[in-house]
């Protein structure tokens, strides 16, 4: 059962990243990276940990890419142009990526002596307690510190984004009203 | 269980719980026009039926015949998506809400179609996505108004999803759990004193989820996307027959889910008032039926609040709207979570 939705959902995965290059108009693009990030989502949830596919979704496909879209949407972007250069890319670039991808592997797996056996070893023998307590336990435990840190780092980026977007609404002249409308 | 049975017993659980939701989500649009008849001191829908009660069939119906226009300028299968995405959206989020104790013979649930231990995440993943229905409909439309509709309505939904998210923490903080089932028998110990909203201390947060819920179903006071007066429409401007009910149905049906989320987070799910004070009887036909009665009970009162509402409040304008998920709702969110931690840290 696990083996045929991981089969299923991985092809939907697959099939939705090729989609995604293929495509010409930007908005399908961003719909087939909402596949993947879903479809990503159930392979988590195949591997149990429940926490992160739904905080995929709720970040990655809810939060993320209604932006995404949003963008797409506001500047009406139009048709991709096909030129030498992307033409040359789609022929070169799958085979280039596939290779450099397999000499990566092989150079990690063998760097830390591994073979494709071992890896995903770890994921099936789960303690016992919920995924959720698990996770918590290690986030602010074990990991606090980085964890805060994180959050001040995001907090500092929020803070940059919002000094950015007021430089800009004084320059043309509008205050903070003008702005939102 | 093996693993034939246990898809049949779900695929029996999803079409029945899926036929009530439909069936509810008829009878809300009635519930609404009888209550907002009243409120406006005339009768409502009467004709069809006693008391007007088929009148949800024959508007079924009547959708089903009208003629199915697709405007030409329109982009195909975005323009064919979005309704689809809209009410499934709509109709997922039931699957994670219990309507009772779990019960049953050998391990079937008897009364949730699949019991999560992270059921509520599951809810607000589920209405996050939804927003790609109305955001597609605006854009795939071609039309001005449909895109203003659809950028104001999924500018909203981002806005006040912040405020929904962060006034539930605090319940979830209270029950310790994710699971919807955890929260409720959380609540269930002395009965009303223990819901969330009175012995709980939870009714700044009520209020808050409140007032985004409001906003997050595109209702009054908060329905600019479709403010008849300056957009036509709004998002589904040209859309028309079953496509533009499917739209109405996802409305009706995310009221109904809201509704759901509030009684289980809040007012106690499917216990009694009296809670576990009024233990279990000896007839297990009451046992069964009782939590349905209080589960259903509690979704219609909330469902009334919501048509009361809408009868009273006047529309607001759009930057009051943000200034007050932005400004208001989301630092009052945040200071319950503080004032519900301290609390917690001190017991």
């Amino acid at each position: 059962m696990h083996l045929i939705l991981f089969f299923l959902f991985a092809g939907l995965c697959l099939a939705g990243a090729i989609n995604l290059l293929l495509q010409t108009h930007p908005i399908n693009s961003a719909l087939s990276l909402i596949v993947v990030m879903t479809s990503l989502a159930v392979l988590y949830l195949l591997l149990g940990a429940e926490f992160l596919a739904i905080a995929q979704i709720i970040v990655y496909a809810g939060a993320v890419m209604v932006l995404f879209t949003f963008v797409v949407m506001l500047l009406n972007a139009g048709r991709e142009e096909r030129t030498l250069g992307s033409r040359a890319g789609a022929r070169v670039g799958f085979p280039a990526v596939a290779v450099l991808l397999a000499v990566l592997a092989t150079v990690l797996l063998h760097a830390q002596g591994l073979t494709a056996a071992h890896l995903g070893a770890g994921l099936t023998d789960a303690k016992s307690g919920t995924n959720l307590d698990i996770l918590s336990q290690v986030l602010f435990h074990e990991l606090l510190l980085p964890f805060e840190v994180t959050s001040v780092l995001i907090l500092i980026a929020i803070l940059g984004a919002v000094a950015l977007a007021r430089a800009d609404g004084s320059k043309t002249g509008g205050a903070e009203g003008t702005a939102e409308k | 269980m093996t693993i034939l049975p246990f898809i049949l017993w779900s695929l029996l659980k999803v079409a029945v719980v899926t036929v009530v939701m439909l069936m509810g989500i008829a009878y809300t649009v009635l519930l609404e026009r009888k209550l907002v008849g009243r409120i406006q001191n005339r009768w409502g829908p009467s004709r069809v039926g006693p008391f007007g009660l088929l009148q949800p069939l024959v508007d079924g119906a009547k959708s089903f015949l009208k003629e199915d226009l697709i405007p030409t300028a329109v982009y195909r299968p975005l323009y064919l998506l979005a309704p689809i995405i809209s009410l499934g959206c709509a109709l997922i989020s039931i699957a994670v809400i219990p309507f009772g104790a779990s019960m049953g013979p050998k391990g079937m649930d008897l009364f949730e179609i699949s019991n999560l231990n992270v059921g509520l995440l599951v809810i607000l993943a589920v209405t996050s996505v939804g927003v790609y229905g109305i955001a597609l409909a605006g854009w795939s439309s071609n039309n001005k108004y449909s895109l203003l509709g659809a950028l104001r309505s999924s500018a909203q939904l981002i806005s006040y999803e912040l405020a929904l998210g962060l006034s539930l923490v605090g319940v979830v903080l209270r029950a310790g759990s994710l699971n919807l089932r955890d929260i409720v028998n959380q609540q269930a110990t002395l009965g009303m004193a223990t819901w969330n909203i009175f012995g709980g201390l939870q009714f700044i947060a009520f209020f808050i989820y409140l007032m985004a819920a409001f906003a997050e179903t595109n209702r009054s006071p908060f329905d600019l996307p479709e403010a008849e007066s300056e957009l036509t429409g709004g998002y589904h401007t040209e859309y028309s027959s079953m496509k533009f009910a499917m739209f109405f149905m996802a409305e009706y049906g995310n009221m109904i889910n809201v509704g759901c989320v509030a009684t289980l987070l809040f007012l106690g799910g499917w216990t009694s008032p009296l809670g576990n004070l009024m233990g279990p009887f000896d007839n297990p036909i009451i046992n069964a039926v009782l939590p349905i009665f209080w589960f259903v009970l509690k979704v219609f009162c909330f469902l009334c609040l919501y048509v009361w509402v809408r009868g009273t409040l006047p529309r607001l304008r759009y930057d009051q709207l943000m200034n007050f998920g932005w400004r208001f709702l989301l630092p009052l969110a945040m200071l319950n979570i503080v004032g519900t931690s301290l609390w917690l840290a001190y017991h």
